[in-house]
């Protein structure tokens, strides 16, 4: 999920002060849900969000970025406004999607988990994402292409470049 | 109620809802408008029919005729043709690698059908699963309604799981009566039941399915599990990257209280019980059930040791079962059919069926429930419908990163838990990938390796170190700097991280490279000795060549070349590769129209 890009620098604070309102109680029990939120807010976890979130729910800041580094979900750096995702699970690799990830870097110039330097595109190789029947598969944002070759990419990259 | 005298059935499932299948919906009930035939055809959105790759699917019943890759466009032939003039679109009635329509007209005879016994897949692509009205007419919680009504002992409950002989299917195949049994006899206030729903086999999309076609069949079997145990509450762990599933799970959940099926008093008979969804973040290791059950808590997905075990000491500290949600899938019929029913199918140690995610070189690419026993022969070939290309089949890969690889000569083993472990595999949750001759099995070792390296969590040394020395041995041996002494310390090192490791991540971890080894050491000796990847897989032992007498001259291998390392005279000379600048990307062995690229 990307960034919410719609939201003011204001309008997420206020969203993420809500969010912890919302599961205080329940302390560090809540911890996995409201940095799940909170992603969903920033689109990422910077270190001043991760202090918000200790001090409202009641643990230390080691403790919340203890949990954020553990899970590959959680998201220490800004990502792209398309994130294009390449999965490497199982039934996509014996498929070829080795080269539909070499063919993403050399069109976008960057490497799987970078950013581009317009903030425009990052690279995410991720495991099986259920649509194995599609093999292989990527996905930009919430679009999923599948049964792909890696001469189809420029074109579909094309259509997000333009947007 | 409406009598409608054809059905449309959409696949919503994740698979053909990335391939439009919600537009399709949308057109046929502006189709179905048009033509004024609204009131006579009802058009039903299921779960995923199992058929993935020629999807998105749509079927017409009464005739059950099965649709393929239906595009948007393709309704309004499919509404004039079929369903105003009773003639079928035959057209679409080809699967794409068959040369034309040899398939049976009726869904549940053709090939891909006639072999399988949905159980656990018994609702899916058949209802709505966001109608719980679509559940309850098809049987649903009439299992736990029966319990609850007719005062079934808890005890009772535990013992028809017992005797159906239900084994876990999320991997390691712990019966399933027994492990509740334990967690009823724990005194305590409070108890948890908990659905691993992480499924974190890359490659492998049976709970997703069933999450996504018959989400009340969880929330039913976790509300029996509850009662059979003394619990109140049930989390279930769904991975983050379902959201579909997560989706239509809640929408279940809130219907089923909605309806008094979940919450207090339920059945008015005192039952108290409720669920609550907490999302996966990513880490594979959460699907081991220690860390999974930290993870609830909202700490880091470490794995503690165990005893004590969680029937004892689980979420919370409170006893806890967790089981998989295929697992959970077959409760409400066992206890529907009676056990003995269910005790009936399959094999003497392992009974009922499998859901198996079929993928990778093989025609029909999609989820296949067979009872235990079936042989894998059976599903490559016959359910399957063969290798793609005509290739030759080289392998079956299952069990995912903890699982190996199941050569040709041992096609004919009926699958059950225990062939499966003789064989060098296990059952795993139900990946099971083919591979044919293309595939490089030192790279597949390798590929499952990175994936194990990554996913460590790095708590104990053996596991930690020794998959990635083993890594780095396997770097060597795919990069021609391989030696002979690499291949006995990998066996070495494997037997150390199998007897160190706290949990079965590292455990199993060296199997994918034992299994290979076992059945397919000659490929690695050929990277070590003759410095040659038979696959043309590994780069580093792979030159790309073009044959002079193929080449046409065309000069579009030259135009594709990423580095312009190919030469030769449009039309007069044949082309060349300069294989000291090739990078080998392939692009060129694509854009050839005439195979005259070949690897070696
Ligand atoms: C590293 C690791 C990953 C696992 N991943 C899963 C998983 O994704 N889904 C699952 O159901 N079980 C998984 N398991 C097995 C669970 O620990 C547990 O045995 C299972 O969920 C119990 O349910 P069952 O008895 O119904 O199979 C995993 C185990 C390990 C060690
Ligand atoms: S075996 Fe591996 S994954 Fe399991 S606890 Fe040890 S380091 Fe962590
Ligand atoms: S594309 Fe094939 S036929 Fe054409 S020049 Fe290259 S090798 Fe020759
Ligand atoms: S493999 Fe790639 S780099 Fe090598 S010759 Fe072919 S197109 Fe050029
Ligand atoms: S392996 Fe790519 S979607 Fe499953």
């Amino acid at each position: 999920m990307g960034a919410t890009k719609t939201m003011t620098h204001d309008e997420m604070v206020q969203a993420l002060d809500q969010v912890i309102q919302r599961y205080a109680a329940n302390g560090r029990n809540a911890l996995m849900q409201v940095l799940q939120e909170a992603q969903n807010i920033y689109g990422y976890l910077p270190l001043n969000v991760q202090r918000s979130i200790a001090l409202g729910l009641g643990v230390s800041v080691a403790e919340v970025y203890g949990v954020v580094s553990f899970y590959s979900f959680f998201s220490l750096t800004p990502k792209g406004d398309y994130v294009v995702s390449i999965c490497m699970g199982t039934a996509c690799y014996v498929k070829g999607s080795q080269a539909i990830l070499e063919k993403v870097e050399s069109e976008l110039g960057i490497k799987a988990g970078e950013c581009s330097k317009d903030g425009k595109f990052s690279i995410n190789a991720c495991r099986c994402i259920g649509a194995c029947g599609l093999a292989p598969v990527i996905t930009i944002n919430d679009d999923v292409y599948g049964r792909l070759s890696a001469d189809e990419i420029p074109s579909i990259l094309a259509k997000y470049k333009e947007a | 109620m409406d009598l409608y005298r054809a059905h449309v059935l959409v696949c919503c499932g994740t698979g053909c809802t990335s391939s439009q299948s919600p537009r399709i919906i949308s057109n046929f009930e502006e189709q179905l408008a048009d033509n004024k035939i609204s009131n006579e055809v009802k058009v039903v959105k299921t779960g995923c029919f199992g058929l993935c790759a020629e999807g998105p699917i749509v079927v017409v019943y009464p005739e059950g005729v099965m649709y393929f890759r239906v595009t948007p466009e393709d309704v309004s032939e499919i509404v004039s043709e079929h369903l105003v003039k009773g003639r079928f679109v035959t057209r679409l009635m080809t699967v794409s690698h068959e040369e034309k329509a040899t398939h049976a007209q009726n869904v549940e005879e053709s090939d891909f059908f006639k072999k399988q016994l949905r159980v656990a897949l018994k609702n899916c692509g058949v209802i709505n699963p966001e109608l719980i009205e679509e559940y309850i007419a098809h049987d649903g919680y009439t299992a736990l309604g029966t319990i609850l009504t007719e005062k079934v002992a808890p005890l009772d409950v535990i013992d028809m799981i017992k005797k159906s002989g239900l084994r876990g299917r999320g991997g390691g195949g712990f019966p399933t009566g027994l492990k509740w049994e334990f967690a009823a006899k724990q005194q305590n206030d409070q108890k948890y039941v908990c659905c691993n729903a992480d499924e974190g086999d890359p490659g492998a999309f049976m709970d997703r399915s069933i999450l996504e076609g018959d989400p009340h069949a969880i929330v039913e079997a976790m509300a029996i599990a509850a009662y059979a145990i003394g619990a109140t509450q049930g989390y279930v762990y769904v991975r983050a990257e379902y959201p579909i599933a997560v989706q239509r799970l809640q929408l279940a959940i809130d219907q089923a209280r909605e309806y008094g099926l979940v919450g207090k008093n339920i059945f008015d008979s005192g039952f108290d019980f409720d669920i609550d969804i907490r999302l996966g973040a990513g880490a594979f290791v959460c699907g081991e059930e220690t860390a999974l059950m930290r993870s609830i808590e909202g700490k880091r997905g470490n794995p503690t040791p165990r005893p004590p075990f969680p029937a004892v000491k689980g979420l919370f500290g409170k006893p806890t079962i967790l089981n998989n949600v295929e697992t959970y899938a077959n409760i409400p019929t066992i206890i529907r059919n009676g056990p003995e029913w269910f005790a009936g199918l399959g094999t003497e140690k392992s009974k009922g069926t499998k859901v198996f995610a079929l993928g990778g070189k093989v025609n029909n690419v999609g989820l296949v429930e067979i009872p235990m026993g079936t042989t894998v022969r059976e599903i490559v070939y016959d359910i399957g419908g063969g290798i793609p290309g005509g290739k030759a089949f080289k392998s079956v890969q299952t069990g995912g990163p903890s699982g190996g690889c199941i050569p040709a000569s041992l096609l004919d083993v009926p699958i059950d838990y225990d062939n499966l472990i003789a064989a060098g595999s296990m059952m795993g949750s139900g990946g099971m990938i083919v591979m044919d001759e293309d595939t490089c099995m030192v790279d597949i070792a390798k590929f499952f390796l990175e994936f194990t390296v990554e996913e460590s969590c790095g708590k104990c040394a053996p596991c930690r170190i020794g998959t990635t020395r083993m890594l780095e041995m396997l770097d060597k041996i795919t990069s021609g700097n391989g030696t002979m002494e690499d291949i006995d310390n990998l066996e070495r090192i494997a037997v150390s991280i199998k007897e160190g490791s706290l949990c079965a991540l590292g455990q199993t971890a060296p199997n994918p490279i034992l299994s290979t080894l076992k059945h397919f050491r000659e490929e690695y000796i050929e990277h070590v000795t003759e410095k040659k990847c038979r696959c043309g897989v590994c780069k580093e032992l792979t030159t790309y060549y073009i044959i002079p007498d193929l080449c046409k001259k065309c000069g579009l291998c030259a135009k594709r070349c990423p580095v312009d390392c190919i030469s030769g005279v449009l039309g007069k000379e044949p082309y060349v590769i300069d294989s000291s600048k090739c990078i080998k990307c392939g692009a060129c062995e694509q854009a050839c129209k005439f195979k005259a690229i070949i690897r070696k």
